[in-house]
């Protein structure tokens, strides 16, 4: 009856280097890691985007060398003094020293196809990409930039929301950024806001949904509430494809679905048609 | 007989020891009238007491209170000729926020906000007071009519916050508040928003956008529930959390309305009765209206076009970041 035993000694034989398979988030197979770098992070079995940094999606979007970074030294203040685990600041200072970031967006300027865009990217390994003062900040500051130069507007999103540690101040981030938004809609500048994987809350619930198109990543999350608080709410299991990016389309709220390497072509084409007659 | 708070309890058996008292002395005894009296005294220096010395967590309980008036009932007490409109023309009507033209003192306005129900059947029918994405498109509805006729517009805040669930999602809750947010800062008639109870979040804020935010004493206004950030911040590895967690995160948050005037988040407090709205609902609405109009007197007399600049100027201002030093 031991012929299914595991056998310890055998196992231990098969040696695998630290991280260089990883699980899928998308269809929970393990892929070989070098396989999904050499495809854009995306997964070859089931077209999952894994989540890339500000840097990654810079080189990816925007023409090489073009993007300058702008208002890179605004940082978040502590304006509740918040303290949990770790004081608010020095928690700052960690994502900063992991990230090599100052704060959850990246923005600036830079080139699709030759054309200057405003832009910025959100970075979601700095706190969760999170909107506090400083990334609300640093939108309406280059939302004013797009306005003022006749430039169109291109955001990333990826974020699970405001930030809780600073409180109120967060939460009028959104309202910032918002009221930004509409003054360039008060113009003929375009606006385009990607969503990639995850768009929460806060940061959905203002600028990423005000695109004048909108187009997300396949299989990406994005919502209000996120899928925990619904299902703890409405005590019920979620659909399947529930807040996936195919399921925001098939409800009308995003304009497309668009392979990470075709973004970028996909911007110059919509660019080409959001200009005003010669 | 009225509801008691935890922390009114105290306030609560000298009250009932009142009340007994007259009944034994049929008001006849004058040695048991004047203890009555005594009682009385002590009673409102308790009940002012503890309503002087309350946490932000006792805040949020007040700010929540089952008795606390709501925007109907403001409305009733404040405002003359309401005629409620409903419905945002696309898919149906949100009973969990309500508007409709109304006149308050002699300034005819716009007025809605949030409505949580009392009663079980009614709290069910209008969701607690968490709207759908509908609530927030009749706002807007409601607004954009407003402003063609040139009506202040006053929102009246007291959501948990917008809902969260299948059908909202759905139908765009993120849009619907984000679009609320940005047309709001656009609108060219005066917008002044008064958090009545709760202040929860984006679906509070997607009608708080305007020139003037007024908190009533004992409201809260927060980015996340004392008990959401508290189960963000505690609840691991299988940790049970409670009322001291809340508390802590309640106080963390600084989320009652003394809090948010030191951080010039809002432009004034409406002095609410001794024990909050609901011991005195007429004087709660009394104070709210004399706010309210003295505002609009000030905000009436600007042209559209300063309103909206100055609306987004004010709003530019509320960001707790450190900017690089000039160079």
């Amino acid at each position: 009856m031991a012929w299914f035993k595991r056998n310890k000694q055998a196992l231990k034989k098969v040696k695998i280097p630290e991280g260089s398979w990883i699980k899928c988030e998308g269809c929970k197979e393990i892929v070989y890691r070098k396989e999904i770098e050499r495809n854009l992070k995306v997964c070859p079995k089931c077209e999952y985007h894994f989540r890339i940094d500000a840097r990654e999606r810079i080189n990816l979007l925007f023409d090489e060398g073009s993007f300058i970074e702008a208002d890179e030294a605004i940082t978040s203040g502590d304006p509740l003094s918040f303290k949990d685990s770790m004081p608010y600041k020095e928690r700052l200072k960690f994502n900063a020293q992991k990230t090599g970031l100052n704060e959850a967006a990246v923005s600036g300027t830079a080139a699709v196809g030759g054309r200057t865009v405003s832009v910025i990217i959100m970075d979601f390994s700095f706190m969760g990409g999170s909107m506090g003062s400083a990334v609300g900040e640093k939108i309406v500051r280059a939302v004013e930039r797009a306005i003022e130069q006749k430039t169109p507007l291109i955001t990333v999103s990826s974020s699970g929301g405001a930030r809780m540690q600073e409180g109120i101040f967060s939460l009028m981030q959104m309202a910032r950024a918002s009221a930004a938004i509409g003054r360039l809609k008060n113009s003929s500048i375009p606006y385009i806001s990607i969503l990639a994987d995850p768009t929460f809350g806060g940061v959905t619930a203002s600028f990423a949904m005000l695109g004048d198109v909108i187009i997300a990543e396949p299989r990406s999350l994005i919502g209000f509430a996120g899928p925990r608080v619904i299902e703890q709410t409405i005590k019920q299991q979620l659909p399947d494809n529930f807040q996936r990016a195919e399921f925001l389309l098939e409800h009308g709220l995003i304009d497309m679905v668009v392979h990470r390497r075709e973004i970028k072509a996909m911007i110059g084409k919509i660019l080409s048609h959001l200009t005003l007659p010669e | 007989m009225r509801y008691y708070l935890e922390f009114e309890k105290p306030v609560q058996e000298l009250e009932l020891k009142i009340e007994e008292l007259k009944r034994l002395s049929n008001g006849s005894d004058l040695k048991i009238s004047a203890e009555i009296k005594k009682l009385e005294k002590k009673a409102r220096e308790l009940h002012s007491q503890t309503f002087a010395d309350l946490t932000p967590w006792q805040k949020t309980l007040v700010a929540r209170h089952p008795e606390r008036p709501y925007t109907l009932d403001y409305i009733n007490m404040m405002a003359a000729d309401f005629v409620e409109l409903r419905g945002d023309r696309r898919f149906s009507d949100d009973p969990a926020l309500v508007g409709g033209f109304a006149r308050v003192g002699q300034f005819p306005v716009l007025i809605l906000g949030h409505q949580k129900g009392r009663g079980v059947k009614e709290r069910i029918s209008r969701n607690f007071g968490q709207p759908q994405p509908e609530g927030y498109r009749k706002a807007m509805r409601l607004m954009r009519l407003a402003e063609r006729f040139k009506k202040p517009v006053i929102t009246l805040i007291d959501t948990p916050g917008a809902y969260p669930g299948i059908g909202a999602e759905e139908r765009g809750q993120a849009e619907a508040i984000a679009n609320n947010l940005m047309e709001m800062s656009q609108l060219k008639v005066p917008v002044i928003s008064v958090v009545i109870g709760e202040g929860g979040s984006g679906g509070a804020l997607a009608i708080g956008v305007g020139d003037r935010l007024f908190m009533m004493e004992h409201s809260v206004y927060s980015v996340i529930s004392p008990e959401g950030c508290a189960a963000i911040l505690w609840k691991k590895d299988g940790n049970e959390i409670g009322q001291q967690e809340y508390a802590l995160a309640a106080g963390a948050l600084k989320l009652t309305a003394q809090d948010l005037l030191a951080s010039k988040v809002i432009d004034e407090i409406i002095p609410e009765p001794l024990g909050g709205a609901n011991m005195n609902p007429e004087q709660a609405a009394k104070n709210l209206a004399e706010a309210v109009t003295r505002t609009l007197e000030e905000l009436s007399a600007k042209p559209a076009g300063k309103i909206v600049e100055e609306r987004y100027r004010r709003l530019k201002k509320l960001g707790g970041f450190v900017a690089p030093k000039a160079v």
